[in-house]
């Protein structure tokens, strides 16, 4: 546990760790991002027929995110996605949610009433609007963690 | 069968929490916490909450143990000892923990089904669910249609621990404070280099 107490070589971010040190870590982790990255799309987009959704699916992308940032270190990700990026990115998932919610309050329907939202088949209207909120909390959650994550590595030990 | 295996998982769940409580390594802890979550996980997938174990696995397991890591390194990684309050704090556990045993004497017995939960709206999410939605995971239509406003607000909360911790540790881009604004640039330029 010498972590803490070992001078920061050339990085102020606590969380680079010693995985750019090793080779083995490098390489398994690095073939594994896009895979976790690729699963977390299936259980987004599969979450209406097995389990999963968008909490589930945000989550896991993240994690496949920040597995990048503990491979490359934390600069690399902070220049693919930059804060700015992260920031909208947490507001419109939301937005995203509620904007579906006001469009079917628009088309006469109750707030977050997706039935509305297909003239023909309710049901049908209902799977659109699940899709949208899903798709809407899986950004909202992706980009919260990414957020946190960037708070916490981040920082330096003062 | 399946009994047997919930029985082990909660066994090294309670072993694991009473190992944790005595363990001075933050950094261990930790990790261990990342254990803890794994067999959690396992728990409810074998009581068939395969979302929550999702969840649990990704969360518990995965990004809060980075999270505890990030933290660990702006802090110590040795617990400091508690001057006082030991008894005080064993106390306050033993006594919640079996005001909660009390409380789940009221509760039916675990996959009653004639449990007041199951006999009110359950039996129309799962008869009537493929009709009015359209989708075959019920558990998906409950969530994001029936529920909608819960989840929309479950939403909302998750943005507002973002919002919390960028106000609070300003690691993001936008809002940081002025003076640590220059030095931050300049320490990350110099990690950069």
């Amino acid at each position: 546990m010498s972590e803490p107490d070992a001078p920061d070589l050339e990085s102020t971010t606590p969380i680079k760790m010693r995985v750019q040190e090793t080779i083995v870590l490098r390489v398994v982790g690095k073939a594994l991002v896009p895979f976790i990255l690729l699963f977390a799309l299936y259980v987004q987009f599969h979450g209406d027929y097995g389990p999963g959704g968008g909490f589930q699916a945000g989550v896991i992308f993240a994690a496949g995110l920040i597995l990048h940032a503990l491979i490359y270190g934390l600069d690399a990700l902070r220049s693919r996605i930059p804060p700015v990026i992260v920031e909208i990115g947490i507001a419109s998932g939301a937005l995203l949610y509620g904007g579906v919610g006001l469009v079917s309050m628009f088309l006469g329907g109750e707030f977050l009433n997706y039935g509305v939202l297909d003239h023909h088949d309710p049901a049908h209207g209902q799977h659109l609007g699940i899709l949208l909120v899903e798709l809407g909390v899986g950004i909202t959650v992706t980009f919260v963690m990414v957020a946190i994550f960037y708070s916490f590595a981040g920082r330096s030990r003062q | 069968m399946g009994s047997a295996i919930e029985v082990v998982l909660f066994l090294f769940m309670i072993l694991l929490a009473l190992y944790i409580a005595r363990l001075r390594s933050l950094f261990a802890a930790a990790m261990l916490f990342g254990i803890f979550s794994l067999l959690a996980a396992g728990m409810q997938t074998m009581m068939d909450a395969v979302d929550v174990a999702f969840t649990e696995a990704a969360v518990g397991a995965g990004i809060s143990t980075v999270l505890f890591l990030g933290a660990l390194g702006l802090t110590t990684s040795e617990e400091t000892r508690p001057v006082r309050h030991r008894l005080m704090g064993l106390v306050v556990v033993v006594a919640t923990g079996l005001l909660l045993a009390y409380g789940t004497l009221d509760m039916p017995a675990y996959g009653d089904p004639d449990a007041p939960i199951h006999r009110h709206v359950a039996p129309h999410y799962l008869e009537d669910s493929v009709d009015e939605i359209g989708i075959p995971n019920v558990v998906t239509s409950v969530l994001a249609s029936y529920r909608g406003y819960d989840t929309f607000g479950e939403t909302t909360v998750v943005l507002t621990a973002a919002v919390g911790a960028i106000l609070l540790l300003g690691g993001s881009g936008l809002i940081r404070p002025r003076e640590e604004d220059e030095q931050g640039e300049a320490d990350e330029e110099e990690g950069t280099g």
